[in-house]
């Protein structure tokens, strides 16, 4: 597990240096901060075939990155979130981000609530590497303490396993 | 960043708040068992002119009958009913195939006091074993009625009851916005539940002192986990502990002079020792994976927690006063959240195999592991006072539910809210003013 981790995180180190120098552009301040909150699905809805969608809007509209179980890897799909807020954040200097990181309600609570801190850990170490610096992240575990899905099963631990990119 | 919500906080005096009726604890026994020992309790004598706002005789007889160890005769069977030690005809008993027989009264004493009389019979013998006279308020008698039931059952079985105790627990209900959460407190029953602090964001792991008056737990208040200790007398409560990262997993020492405790301050969960009188913060553990769920062993000499060094959750074994750990169990691909039993002979902890997680009992002497459920998404397991049963959290019908397991396995209850989730147990050491 902890050699996957790194493998995954030297990917993602060599990954950062073609991000940092292709985001390197000055673009303009947003002040909108409800860029993509919370608008799940966007553009699934009967969207045709070779509709324009900027790839790292559509990303930044993803705001949770989940993870298996008793596990705080990051794969593909959570990288490329990550990768797409790291590099929002990167010109938007101004901003702050709190990664809160999420256990499914399986095992103890409390290894739940270490479990989440890590998966937030390892989100933000993702975040350092591609070059948002250390003092505007915050990292903070609620466990298995709020779920997003209720009920008791699969789909909803995968849900619930996750951490969110607040900001 | 989103507007911060105010958020409510109120820690309740115990003397004063008390929950809605609806948020009361019922317990429903799920497994009984097969010959416990058989007893007479005869409903308690009164005058007609006042009667008292609790029918002791039955207090008595639920709690023996939810110990698994007695089996309550029916009222209406009994040929006499006897409230007086002149009227016991031991003959009767016999008949009815009684082994004890307990009888009192309930007399007005005066400015709003009672006067509760009770005496227990060996009924084979012919011989009193135990009779006392109590005078308390109306709001003591079940009080009363649960001390009676603690001496029955230490009489009869030669071990403490746990009737007078009482049990901490988080609740969570639906608010308007978001969930309530509750830290509270009940007696051992599910009657008289009491709330200790009420907040929008969630609480955890309460932990009982020693002497049973303060209860350390793990506020979310302020949008992150917080270590506070309240006096549950006065309500009064102080900031243990909000280092950055995990401030949580309280464990008191068994001579109540220090507090387990997990930290992530310096990058990861480890166990620390906090001394309270002089507030140094000792650091046991030093190891990348996660360290934590500390609990003592009954002589203080030890601690066991959870770690997951070797890959997967497992239960260490350290000195309390620093060391290397050793590895305690082997069994099972997940076991975490041990705490021992009152003789320190056993743990029970979460152990999970197959995506299921039970409350189980771990043998240290022989290193047997014996899952004690069959529920797969059990949590927060720890010992009665007197080691006779586990008390849990688990699932039932998509609901949080308590649960209790005798450490034999033979007696299993269920305790629920008639809403909301119910979880986190934690029962409170002996009630020190029992005579």
């Amino acid at each position: 597990m902890h050699h996957k981790l790194l493998l995954s995180l030297i990917a993602v180190a060599a990954l950062s240096l073609g991000a940092c120098a292709t985001t390197k552009t000055e673009t303009p301040e947003i002040d909108d901060q409800s860029v993509g909150a919370e608008a799940a699905g966007a553009g699934t809805e009967g969207a045709a075939e070779g509709q324009a969608l900027d790839a790292g809007g559509d990303l930044l509209s993803k705001r949770r990155v989940n993870f298996e179980y008793d596990s705080s890897a990051i794969d593909d799909a959570g990288r490329a979130i990550v990768e797409a807020h790291a590099a929002y954040l990167v010109n938007n200097k101004n901003i702050r981000v709190v990664l809160e990181g999420h256990a499914d309600e399986r095992g103890t609570r409390e290894y739940n609530l270490a479990l989440g801190e890590r998966r937030a850990q390892s989100v933000e170490r993702m975040f350092k590497l591609l070059g948002v610096s250390a003092d505007r992240i915050k990292t903070v575990s609620y466990g298995e303490e709020k779920p997003i899905a209720m009920d008791h099963d699969q789909s909803a631990w995968a849900l619930n396993r996750r951490v969110e990119i607040l900001y | 960043m989103k507007g911060l919500k105010a958020l409510i906080v109120v820690a309740a005096l115990l003397a004063g708040l008390s929950a809605p009726a609806h948020a009361i604890l019922t317990i429903e026994i799920t497994q009984g068992v097969e010959g416990g020992l058989p007893i007479a309790v005869v409903p308690f004598g009164s005058s007609a002119k006042a009667l008292p706002p609790q029918d002791i005789g039955a207090v008595v007889a639920a709690d023996l009958a939810r110990s698994g160890r007695f089996t309550p005769l029916e009222a209406k069977d009994f040929v006499s009913r006897p409230t007086e030690d002149r009227q016991v005809v031991f003959k009767d008993w016999r008949i009815a195939k009684a082994e004890a027989l307990v009888i009192g009264a309930v007399k007005p004493a005066g400015s709003g006091q009672w006067q509760v009389e009770f005496r227990l019979y060996d009924v084979f013998k012919e011989k009193q074993l135990a009779g006392y006279s109590y005078t308390v308020a109306s709001d003591r008698l079940r009080a009363v009625a649960h001390q009676i039931s603690d001496l029955v059952y230490e009489k009869l079985t030669g071990e403490p009851g746990v009737f007078s105790t009482r049990v901490a627990y988080i609740t969570r209900e639906k608010a308007r916005r978001g969930f309530t959460y509750k830290l509270q407190v009940a007696d051992a029953d599910g009657y008289n539940p009491v709330t200790v602090l009420s907040s929008s964001e969630p609480l955890m792991s309460p932990a009982w002192s020693p002497d049973g008056t303060r209860l350390a737990y793990v506020s979310f208040e302020t949008r992150r986990p917080v270590l506070y200790m309240q006096n549950i007398v006065s309500g009064a409560r102080t900031k243990v502990a909000e280092f950055n990262g995990i401030n949580s997993a309280p464990a008191w020492s068994p001579d109540g002079t220090r507090l387990a405790l997990t930290l992530s301050r310096d990058g990861n969960p480890e166990i620390y020792v906090l001394k309270l009188a002089d507030k140094v913060l000792t650091r046991l553990t030093t190891h990348p994976a996660i360290d934590t769920e500390p609990a003592w062993s009954p002589d203080g000499r030890e601690l066991v927690f959870t770690s997951d060094r070797g890959g997967k959750p497992q239960i260490y074994r350290i000195q309390a006063d620093g060391g290397s750990a050793e590895r305690v169990t082997f069994e099972g691909e997940y076991n975490a959240r041990a705490s021992y039993a009152p003789d320190g002979r056993t743990l029970t902890l979460i152990s999970g195999r197959g995506g299921r997680y039970h409350a189980a009992l771990l043998h240290l002497s022989t290193a047997v592991l014996q899952t004690l459920t069959d529920t797969p998404l059990d949590e927060s397991p720890s010992f009665a006072p007197n080691g006779r049963l586990i008390l849990y959290a688990t699932e039932r019908a998509g609901r949080g539910v308590l649960a209790s397991v005798s450490a034999d396995g033979r007696v299993r209850q269920l305790l629920k809210l008639q809403e909301g989730d119910v979880r986190e147990p934690a029962w409170s050491p002996f009630n020190r003013s029992t005579p």
